[in-house]
């Protein structure tokens, strides 16, 4: 079937997706966009956390045809142009990346959580993050990258 | 495989009659694990998340199958405070954005978060078809291991939950805090003006299922018209009750003596913790 989306504010199209086939796979596969990572496929880890219409979801437990004619917006659009996202650029400051495969889902999420509270305490940022597993257990790092990007606002 | 994407819930049930068949999908928490790993191969998916009447709610209260987690919790929390703490427990952020109540009981896996909620709260499942309405107890709702009272041609419509009449507790034991399945999960009711109690095990069975001795032996235990502090002896004989009701199994996430025990030790702190609320409404209201 063919799914229209609108992706990081591109109108986009996307032919022979199968009906059973996952937001992520059409997203890394068709739509030629990997930042989303493909890891559990069952929403267990957050690797592949995007906005669908401004909410956070894990794009493998979005069939590909309910993104029809929604608003997806990943990892790759947070940045404008050149300048990363102030989460990102946090992420990067406070070495909150270590083999860097959790690393875009858990930017989605500090996103969000920012976007939502701006001045987060210690217990909302875990809460926020408690769906992404970081495997190389950098988790201090992160929750000090998300505190400096939440200081910078 | 085909994807039916309905725009109303009159076009969806048409489509169930002609396609009982199809799988339906709302949040896809479930149905997707289930594709991603090649367990099921359905025949056709029924997209429900463009019929807005399902992911609404009115007062009385009759909340729509389609309504997301993170909206009970963060918008229905002083109306129905068991099914937000419950709703609380779910997976994670993520999954609380798109899973719904109504995936949980088209799932009605035993280790569903809100099944003991729904059960210890009267709650009425609403059914529909072109058939008709019908209105299934939770009670009777479910009928074994991922098997609800649903047929083919059926889909989960709404939930049908009064606002609580008194405190509600839900309790589950988990690994961590979040993304868990449920080891065991108890939940709680209070109906002060009725002298009566509601109790209700998950995880624990092959279906969710109240614990109606427990239920009854509190009710007459009570004293609801003048609350006193709880006897510790109260408390050990409905936890022994609550566990009695359980017919868990060994399995990876917990042995059955485990169950049985951590059943009576949730239903003694909930009770603990619904009873004191009580006294607390009393004092502030003194």
């Amino acid at each position: 079937m063919r799914v229209n989306v609108t992706v990081n504010g591109e109108q986009r199209q996307a032919d022979d997706v199968w009906e059973g086939e996952s937001l992520l796979f059409m997203l890394r596969e068709r739509l030629g966009l990997p930042g989303s990572k493909n890891a559990c496929e069952q929403g267990e880890c957050g690797s592949c956390t995007v906005y669908l219409d401004n909410v956070p979801v894990c794009a493998c437990l979005v069939a590909a045809g309910q993104a029809q004619d929604r608003s997806v917006r990943t990892v790759e659009g947070l940045a404008s142009g050149d300048e990363l996202d102030p989460v990102q650029e946090a992420f990067v400051e406070a070495g909150a990346v270590q083999c860097g495969f959790c690393t875009p889902g858990l930017v989605v999420a500090a996103h969000d959580l920012l976007d939502r509270v701006p001045s987060p305490s210690d217990p909302e940022i875990r809460e926020a993050l408690a769906g992404n597993l970081c495997r190389c257990t950098g988790y201090e790092k992160i929750l000090d990258a998300v505190r400096l990007a939440a200081s910078r606002r | 495989m085909d994807f039916l994407r309905p725009e109303t819930l009159a076009e969806a049930l048409e489509l169930k009659a002609s396609r009982p068949d199809a799988v339906p999908i709302a949040g896809g928490t479930d149905v997707m694990v289930e594709l991603n790993y090649d367990h099921r191969r359905p025949a056709a998916l029924l997209d429900l998340t463009r019929i807005p009447e399902l992911s609404e709610w009115s007062d009385g209260l009759r909340v729509g199958a389609g309504v997301p987690y993170v909206r009970i919790i963060e918008e229905l929390g002083a109306q129905l405070p068991g099914l937000a703490m419950a709703s609380r427990t779910v997976g994670s952020p993520q999954i609380r954005n798109r899973g719904t109540v109504g995936g949980n009981l088209g799932a009605a896996s035993p280790a569903g978060d809100t099944h003991p909620v729904l059960l210890a709260s009267d709650a009425v499942i609403e059914v529909a078809s072109v058939r008709g309405t019908r209105m299934i107890p939770a009670v009777d709702f479910y009928l074994g291991v991922k098997r609800n009272a649903v047929e083919p041609d059926e889909l989960i419509v709404a939930v049908h939950l009064a606002p609580a009449k008194g405190p509600q507790q839900f309790s589950k034991v988990g690994t961590r805090n979040a993304m868990v399945i449920a080891v065991c999960s108890f939940a709680i009711s209070l109906f002060p003006a009725e002298n009566r109690v509601g109790a209700a095990v998950g995880s624990a069975a092959p279906t969710p299922r109240r614990a109606l001795e427990a239920e009854q032996f509190l009710a007459s235990a009570l004293d609801f018209a003048s609350p006193k502090p709880l006897l510790d002896s109260v408390k050990r004989e409905f936890g022994e009750l609550v566990s009695r009701a359980a017919s868990p199994i060994d399995d990876v996430r917990g042995s059955a003596a485990y169950r049985k025990h951590a059943l009576a030790v949730m239903a003694r702190r909930t009770l603990g913790w619904a009873w004191q609320e009580l006294l607390d409404g009393e004092k502030a209201c003194a």
